[in-house]
């Protein structure tokens, strides 16, 4: 499955959008549950088989969805998830499966999609390329107006929305950026950062979400708490704390140019021998190998190169779509091979 | 390019210090960078609210009254020890039997047991009113306690001309 999907650009990272050369893309998920329904994490197989049908009319029942695919987990391998998750559709959990009768609405350019049966019998996505919180909460805002036409959703008048695990009650948001901060990271001033972000009431992670190294200087910023405030002011805070963070990754950029333009520009320059020549490259070297790539087209350093195909092949050279684009089954050793040989294609 | 410290592994951590306008250059694969120190930004920040929540549930446990830990919610037969073991409701239910727990863990969790965002349902915003009437009343809170008396009178005057509204 996604043979066609593998050869199309992921939209979200087309590199459009504000800021887009530090803010890679924004998000917002929203979790929803149907009234008088247990929620998927205790519901039996009866009951999950039903919510997966419910949302699966509501999005045929809707104008707003007629242009997308509906999947149910039970036609998806392994392969095909992580191929999903890759491509941010899907999340870590909904890849884990542990219960089974899960799907997945994928609108047709991918900006909007829909988890079902993951922790809450609704996820609702919206995801734009570069800096664009506000604009992809109007999105999911649409998606969920137009969702709560056919279903209906658990809702008290004093917790607001309903969700399976306490820390999203209330509008069930929760609002990203996916923001590459290389610069940080050479001066050490991250941590500093991500403490100070923390702080004020945001969490940080590496970029495929909870539990995950930084790989690439790519970070994801979403909000914690999801109750007391409106989306408007929780989005509006993300929006402006994510503006101070491209001033300080500005800042530090010109500390590093400054005190070490040569070491910053061979650096660059290496990574970008390597990609173009290298034989065997790993999944975690090309992602910081790319990093520098990314930090030579914003300085100037590099041109001919632009931010669109390097988005596009941070996704492609992960392991799901390499081995899709391939059409074949890799182990870890052939997938090396294979990544190069791309990237010698696609820089060359 | 293999490691420069065991010289066996692929390098996968590159790195390039500045100590006093001075370039270190450093490639190391994920091991060797860990036994020199040097660990990623986000190591064992965890999603601090997971966390914090396993605690302060444990907390709750032993303050729940006996009688509600032997309950169980009639939709999802889900009980308190259940929830704090897996730090998961099982149905909408669960809010309504288990709410003065709860509204003690979301003040906790998220500084504020009250929603004050999207309300269901496209048509007429029906909790318009309850909601401003709501914010209205801690302004008027603030304002007593601030002994600004002008502007309690005049939130007195809105809430009362809210509450002919309805
Ligand atoms: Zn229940």
């Amino acid at each position: 499955m996604f043979e066609e999907m593998v050869r199309r650009e992921a939209q979200w990272l087309s590199g459009e959008g504000k800021n887009s050369d530090i803010v890679l893309s924004s998000r917002v998920r929203l979790a929803r549950n149907i009234r008088g329904v247990p929620f998927p994490t205790v519901a039996d197989a009866d009951t999950r088989q039903k919510v997966l049908s419910y949302v699966k009319i509501a999005i045929e029942k809707s104008e707003s969805f007629n242009k997308g695919m509906f999947h149910s987990s039970s036609e998806l391998s392994p392969m095909d998830k992580n191929f999903l998750l890759e491509r941010h559709l899907v999340s870590p959990e909904f890849v884990r499966d542990q219960n089974g009768f899960r799907g997945i609405f994928i609108g047709r350019d991918e900006k909007i999609s829909i988890m079902v049966n993951e922790e809450d019998h609704l996820r609702t996505q919206a995801i734009k390329s570069g800096l664009e919180i506000k604009a992809t909460w109007q999105e999911a805002n649409r998606m969920d107006d137009e969702l709560s036409k056919f279903l209906e959703f658990d809702f008290d008048s004093d917790f607001g929305y309903l969700t399976s695990c306490p820390t999203n009650v209330g509008t069930g948001i929760r609002a990203s950026v996916l923001i590459h901060l290389p610069g940080l990271v050479l001066t050490k001033e991250v941590e500093k950062v991500i403490s100070r972000i923390t702080k004020m009431g945001l969490s940080v992670r590496g970029f495929y979400g909870e539990g995950t190294d930084v790989l690439g200087n790519l970070f994801q910023i979403s909000n914690q708490t999801t109750l007391g405030k409106s989306e408007e002011d929780i989005v509006e805070s993300l929006e402006k704390i994510t503006q101070q963070i491209i001033e300080y990754e500005g800042n530090s950029r010109v500390t590093l140019f400054r005190d070490a333009r040569e070491q910053i520009e061979d650096k660059i320059w290496r990574a970008y021998g390597i990609l173009r020549y290298a034989r065997v490259l790993t999944s975690d070297e090309v992602m910081n190998l790319l990093s520098a790539l990314r930090l030579g087209i914003r300085t100037g350093t590099l041109s001919g190169i632009d931010l669109r195909s390097l988005n596009q092949l941070l996704i492609l050279t992960q392991p799901a779509h390499l081995q899709k684009y391939f059409g074949s089954q890799m182990n870890a050793d052939q997938r090396d091979k294979r990544r190069a040989e791309i990237l010698r294609e696609r820089l060359n | 390019m293999l490691c420069q410290d065991c010289k066996k592994k692929e390098a996968t951590v590159h790195m390039t210090q500045i100590i006093n306008n001075e370039k270190i250059d450093l490639n190391l694969c994920r091991e060797c960078a860990e036994k020199r120190g040097f660990h990623s930004p986000l190591e064992g920040k965890a999603f601090p609210l997971a966390e914090f929540l396993a605690s302060i549930l444990d907390q709750s446990l032993q303050k729940v009254p006996p009688e509600l830990k032997e309950s169980k919610c009639s939709v999802c037969r889900i009980g308190y020890p259940d929830f704090v073991k897996s730090g998961r409701l099982g149905c909408g239910n669960c809010y309504k039997i288990f709410r003065p727990q709860l509204k003690d863990l979301l003040r906790k969790i998220h500084g504020s047991d009250v929603h004050r965002g999207k309300i269901p349902g496209v048509g007429e915003d029906v909790m318009k009113p309850v909601r401003e009437q709501r914010r209205l009343q801690e302004q008027l809170k603030k304002a007593v306690e601030a002994e600004d008396f002008e502007k309690a009178a005049q939130i007195r005057d809105r809430i009362k001309a809210l509450e002919r509204g309805r």
